[in-house]
């Protein structure tokens, strides 16, 4: 299509391209900004910007799928009587019941337990699909406490306070009226069809100082036994880890802006937050300054997609990742073979982000019973858990390379940078240099 | 509980003395109080401590001499948790069920998203009380601080003195009784029409917390319900 309109010479405009057109039209026609889920969609410096040196003379590697490498994590041992101790370091994030529908979170506790780790809820609180199929469940605090029930509390097998997502830090949520239906409303405590907004902020404290009461408060409910999480969207991590980690918590998650989210602004998406590469260092650091790192455990999530970003978010320091959007694709969501549906609503396999419309063909994110019909948990569960040991055979393919016998033992001097923006976020070397922008020689 | 002191006046009730016991102590008793367990406990030199009798859920009695900090009786479900003082921040924050009875003044946030019971302030509570509540039934006895009510979805909120700004800002399903004055009202906010079932569910309200105030002083506020589903004509209201 390029190729026709460059032949007639027609030339597309960088600053005002067909997709900022066809944005400016949709405003003028509708007075109102979009709204989808998803993450972000402009290429920002990645994971992709590194790469790891493989041992060759001066590092001795591992023999691949002879000798061992390890890929077990312990996380919220700081406090909790009960840490989590998972068989792979890729957990399954936050996703709200009502974002997603019944099925596709038994899929996500079918998938995850089969391969020994964790999933997360979401705003709307706990289902049994959920808990009833996942062997380690995180409970998410959010600040609309929609659905909160400390009996859930004492269900799960460790609590995450949730400050912040990476594909919105500082906003609220908008859960439009079409997905709301009798059970998601009677969840949330709101009318059937009325849109639901999840606050900002928490009701009941309002600084760093107030949530070390509240994670204390948390800890005697729940007697101590269950890790604390505090999770931040990426802006400030180096600051927002620190005041995480002197308020009480057991494990940090910091989620970079590619992170996904069920439906909010696209300018929120797109323009606010900072990339998950940029994050885990300064997160690191705090970490490190404070003397906790790997006493506090660091979980970072936004845009992960394979074994190798695995790796590289672990030599960067992180002790686990979350992944979102992934796991969602690997249930079966945008899969091509449903193209022809995707069409129908005006989108296609590879692009639906309407996720907030709930007319998911997949029957993934949406509340329609009969769209629902068109995913099986038991399916989607095994592609999942599939995906997840593809994502840590990866990673140990890679860690071997490196000569490290346990994921954890990768560090950043086993990886390098393409360029140069990507060298000065992650404060590595800039690849066949020993210059890190920002540092001196 | 080799640290908690049995107290010999009444044999039915357990006292915890704070000055010798720790929070945990005294929470880590009343969880193991076994299903249905009616026990009475009660609670002396509390002197400002947070999360004081949180997570209960058994049908305990919990009486507090003095003041509390953060969050007492928060997440009650079946608990009476009676503070002979005032509360901080949250109190009874995200209740299920029980009742909790402060008698004196409650900060901030006070029976912040509970999602039933009873709520009791006698004095004033501050600014956002209710906030998102979600089916609690609070009483407060005096005045109540600014954006109290804020994204209220269910409940009822009865306030025998003042409102403070922004009442019931955003409020959903929720209903709000106020006798003295209202500051301003909050977005979509608006009075309305005292019928007789809310005259007989103020009159039940406020005879549970022990009040003779007369019903037909107060007035009722609730959702305009003109904002539940966006539309971009309404973008001045948020």
């Amino acid at each position: 299509m390029t190729d026709e309109f460059a032949s007639r010479g027609l030339r597309e405009s960088a600053t005002f391209d067909r997709t900022t057109i066809a944005a400016i039209q949709h405003a003028a026609r509708t007075g109102i900004y979009d709204i989808r889920g998803g993450g972000a969609k402009r290429k920002l410096p990645h994971f992709d910007d590194l790469v790891f040196l493989g041992a060759s003379m001066s590092r001795y590697p591992l023999e691949g799928y002879r000798e061992r490498c390890d890929t077990d994590v312990v996380l919220g041992a700081r406090n909790a009587r009960f840490p989590l101790h998972l068989s792979t370091p890729v957990t399954i994030a936050g996703m709200s019941f009502g974002a997603l529908s019944g099925r596709a979170k038994e899929a996500l506790g079918r998938g995850a337990s089969e391969v020994g780790t964790s999933t997360t809820t979401g705003d709307g609180g706990m289902t049994d699909e959920e808990r009833g199929h996942s062997k380690h469940l995180v409970y998410q605090y959010l600040p609309s406490r929609y659905g909160m029930n400390p009996d859930h509390l004492r269900a799960a097998d460790a609590i995450e306070i949730v400050l912040g997502q990476g594909a919105k830090p500082g906003g609220g949520g908008m859960l439009l009226g079409q997905k709301i239906t009798e059970r998601v409303a009677g969840m949330r405590t709101l009318p059937v069809g009325v849109d639901q907004r999840s606050a900002c902020r928490h009701p009941d404290w309002t600084g760093p100082d107030d949530l070390a009461i509240k994670i204390g408060e948390i800890r005697e409910i729940t007697d101590w036994e269950k890790p604390i999480y505090v999770k931040v969207g990426a802006s400030r991590p180096y600051y927002d880890v620190k005041l995480a980690v002197k308020a009480g918590a057991d494990v940090v998650v910091v989620d970079g802006m590619q992170g996904g989210t069920a439906a909010t602004q696209d300018v929120f998406i797109e323009h606010v937050g900072i990339p998950t590469l940029a994050a885990i260092p300064e997160a690191v650091r705090a970490l490190q300054e404070m003397g906790v790192h790997r006493e506090v455990q660091l979980v970072v999530s936004g845009g992960i997609r394979n074994g190798a970003d695995l790796a590289k978010c672990m030599a960067l320091g992180a002790d686990a990742v979350a992944i979102g959007t992934a796991a969602l694709i690997a249930l079966g969501d945008n899969d091509p073979a449903l193209d022809a549906q995707y069409r129908e609503i005006g989108s296609a396999a590879g692009f639906y982000d309407d996720w907030q419309a709930g007319r998911d063909p997949a029957g993934i994110t949406t509340q329609d019973p009969e769209l629902q019909k068109n995913f099986d948990p038991e399916v989607g569960g095994r592609k999942l858990a599939n995906f997840l040991r593809v994502m840590t055979m990866e990673a140990q393919i890679i860690a071997r390379a490196c000569g490290k016998a346990h994921l954890q033992h990768l560090e950043p001097e086993d990886l390098v940078a393409l360029s140069i923006e990507a060298a000065a976020m992650a404060k590595l070397p800039l690849a066949g240099t020993s210059w890190i922008p920002g540092q001196a020689l | 509980m080799g640290t908690l002191t049995e107290d010999v006046v009444q044999e039915t009730v357990t006292e915890v003395d704070l000055s010798a016991s720790s929070v945990r102590d005294l929470n880590a008793a009343l969880h193991a109080e076994p299903e249905g367990s009616t026990a009475g406990y009660r609670v002396v030199h509390p002197e400002g401590k947070h999360s004081l009798a949180v997570g209960l859920n058994r049908p305990v009695t919990v009486t507090i001499d003095g003041h509390v900090g953060y969050y007492a009786a928060g997440m009650n479900q079946l608990a009476t948790v009676e503070i002979d003082g005032n509360a901080g921040v949250g109190v009874a924050e995200n209740m299920m069920s029980g009742t909790v009875l402060v008698h004196g003044d409650a900060s901030q946030a006070a029976g912040a998203t509970a999602h039933g019971g009873l709520l009791v302030v006698d004095g004033n509570a501050a600014a956002r009380c209710g906030i998102s509540m979600k089916g609690v039934d609070i009483v407060v006895g005096g005045n109540v601080g600014h954006m109290s009510g804020f994204m209220a979805q269910a409940g009822r909120l009865v306030v025998c003195g003042d409102a403070g700004d922004a009442l019931g800002d955003s409020i959903y399903e929720a209903r709000i009784y106020v006798k003295g004055t209202v500051k301003s009202l909050g977005a979509d906010c608006v009075a309305k029409e005292m019928r007789p079932e809310h005259l007989d569910e103020l009159t039940r309200l406020l005879e549970a917390a022990g009040r003779d105030d007369d019903p037909a002083a107060f007035t009722r506020y609730g959702s305009a319900r003109t904002l539940y589903n966006f539309h971009v004509d309404n973008a001045s209201a948020y």
